[in-house]
């Protein structure tokens, strides 16, 4: 089956449109990137350079890994139990829209923004470490691989987390419900 | 090109053991306009869902817009047509424009401004295209789910209780469009519970009650159900009704219905008043009318569901 690329982008568009006006769907996805920014801001802001060699063992930029984990859960669980909840799932069913279609749409409006906060994030504790933290903590902090590790799971990680909550999302009636589980279905990915 | 919009042959749906819809057979003719009635849970959402390809039938065959009826043909079939159900579904956090450009876009519209400004303009919903849904009336949300069938400019619209909660000035709206899609051509399948409603707009209506009661247009279905007669009016009583209306030439029976009225069953009302008025001046009553006895698609819908209700009886 050949893909129509113009629904897709009318999802996404649709998706991200709604995003912006959906006061609790943002406060949401704002929690977790500032939980897993602020802690370890203020793990490396308390370290000195004595225990920079310990800092370097926990990972810290690995640990914010959990941000495209966590953060999808919300939106992809809102993907299709949302439309069913506002009622609008029959009507956009009934057109020439395929399942496939549909449901790419919905990943691809909760991966551009997840990822997109994941690397803001990501860059701005980078740079807080730059400019703030004591030279030893710093250079323990970050390092090459981690950072190299950091861009290329961040992807992958929140595709995985979107299906889960996409797969939840399709069987539930629920929003919250639907929200609940999915962070339930990642807290083993996100540990 | 068949001449047929929506061909249906035995189509079924059960969930489980519970049979939901059974064995409906129908024939819309292409830029009619049909009805379908029904108590609630007879089975027309059913039945309206399984033509639009939203569910499969569990058993049973159709085609819509000339199209088989298949689940490799649903994209094909939506293509060609478009669904309003009770609920408009529409997303309330964006504008009324917002709704029908996502809606263009899936629906392939060429030239999508075009066709949505014509569908506002349709609608008249221009002035409030910037207006987000959740501020609208629940009358101006209908109309925008309305606006939004009309994108795709369908072969075949189906109406799931179109007028549902609208006040009266919204629901003549909502006929005039209807009047004018037939105009255009469109086939419109809709579901009401107003069979006033039913009666004015439709060419032909079929009352489902989990079976297909019955099918054809309204007069015929009165014609099928009710035998014809002639109401008589008068002042009073007649001292010997039998005397004057039995053995009258067309009259087969009467029966006296209420104060001083008649009611009498005849094979032509036409031929038989002239001769029913004449005796009844010879018999020196004071006629206060005559006519034709008039049923209702109401009448008709009642009949067939009380029919089908003592039928389901143990």
């Amino acid at each position: 089956m050949r893909m129509s690329t113009r629904r897709i982008r009318a999802i996404v568009r649709k998706e991200l449109r709604e995003y912006r006006r959906h006061g609790s769907v943002l406060v949401a996805t704002a929690i977790f990137p500032l939980i897993f920014l602020i802690q370890p801001i203020l793990v490396v802001f308390r370290a000195s350079g004595d225990v920079a060699a310990t800092v370097g063992q926990w990972h810290l930029l690995l640990y914010m890994l959990a941000i495209p984990v966590l953060t999808p859960a919300v939106l992809a669980a809102y993907a299709v139990a949302g439309e069913r909840q506002q009622g609008s799932l029959e009507p956009i069913l009934a057109t020439p829209i395929a399942r496939e279609e549909f449901l790419l749409g919905k990943a691809w409006a909760a991966l551009v923004p997840v990822v997109a906060i994941a690397y803001a994030v990501y860059a701005a504790f980078i740079a807080f470490v730059g400019l703030f933290a004591q030279p030893d903590v710093a250079a323990a902090v970050l390092r090459g691989p981690d950072i190299v590790a950091q861009v290329l799971l961040t992807p992958l990680l929140a595709a995985w987390s979107i299906w889960v909550g996409i797969a939840i999302s399709t069987r539930s009636s629920d929003v919250r419900v639907a929200q609940q589980l999915s962070l339930l279905a990642d807290v083993p990915v996100a540990s | 090109m068949t001449e047929l919009a929506i061909e249906a042959t035995g189509l079924e749906k059960s969930y489980g053991a519970v049979k939901v819809l059974g064995g409906v057979d129908l024939r819309v003719k292409r830029g009619s306009v049909f009805a379908l009635l029904g108590p609630n849970g007879a089975g027309k959402t059913t039945t309206v869902r399984m033509l639009g390809t939203l569910i499969a039938p569990t058993s049973g065959s159709a085609t819509v817009a000339g199209i088989p009826l298949t689940p490799e043909n649903g994209v094909e079939i939506r293509r060609r047509i478009a669904i309003v159900p009770e609920s408009p579904g529409l997303y309330l956090r964006l504008s009324v424009l917002e709704n029908l450009e996502c809606f263009a876009d899936l629906y392939d519209v060429p030239n999508p401004s075009d066709r949505i400004e014509s569908a506002l303009l349709a609608m008249d919903l221009t002035g409030r295209a910037r207006d987000t849904c959740d501020t609208l009336s629940k009358g101006l949300r209908q109309r925008t789910a309305l606006a939004r069938a009309l994108l795709s400019e369908p072969e075949v619209l189906f109406l799931d209780e179109p007028t549902a909660g609208l006040d009266p000035i919204a629901t003549r709206e909502v006929h005039e469009l209807i009047d004018g899609l037939r105009k255009r051509g469109v086939t419109t399948f809709l579901t009401t519970h107003r069979l006033y409603e039913a009666e004015r707009l439709c060419d032909r209506v079929a009352i489902l009650n989990t079976t297909l009661r019955s099918i054809g247009r309204p007069g015929e279905l009165r014609d099928q159900l009710f035998a014809r007669a002639l109401t008589v009016r008068t002042v009073a009583l007649l001292d010997a009704p039998d005397q004057v209306l039995g053995g009258l030439p067309g009259v087969s029976s009467w029966r006296l219905d209420g104060q001083g009225t008649y009611v009498l069953t005849v094979s032509d009302p036409a031929v038989a008043a002239p001769g029913v008025t004449r005796a009844l001046v010879a018999a020196g009553a004071d006629v206060l009318s005559i006519g034709e006895t008039s049923h209702s698609l109401e009448d008709v819908y009642l009949e067939l569901i009380d029919e089908s209700k003592a039928t389901a009886a143990p």
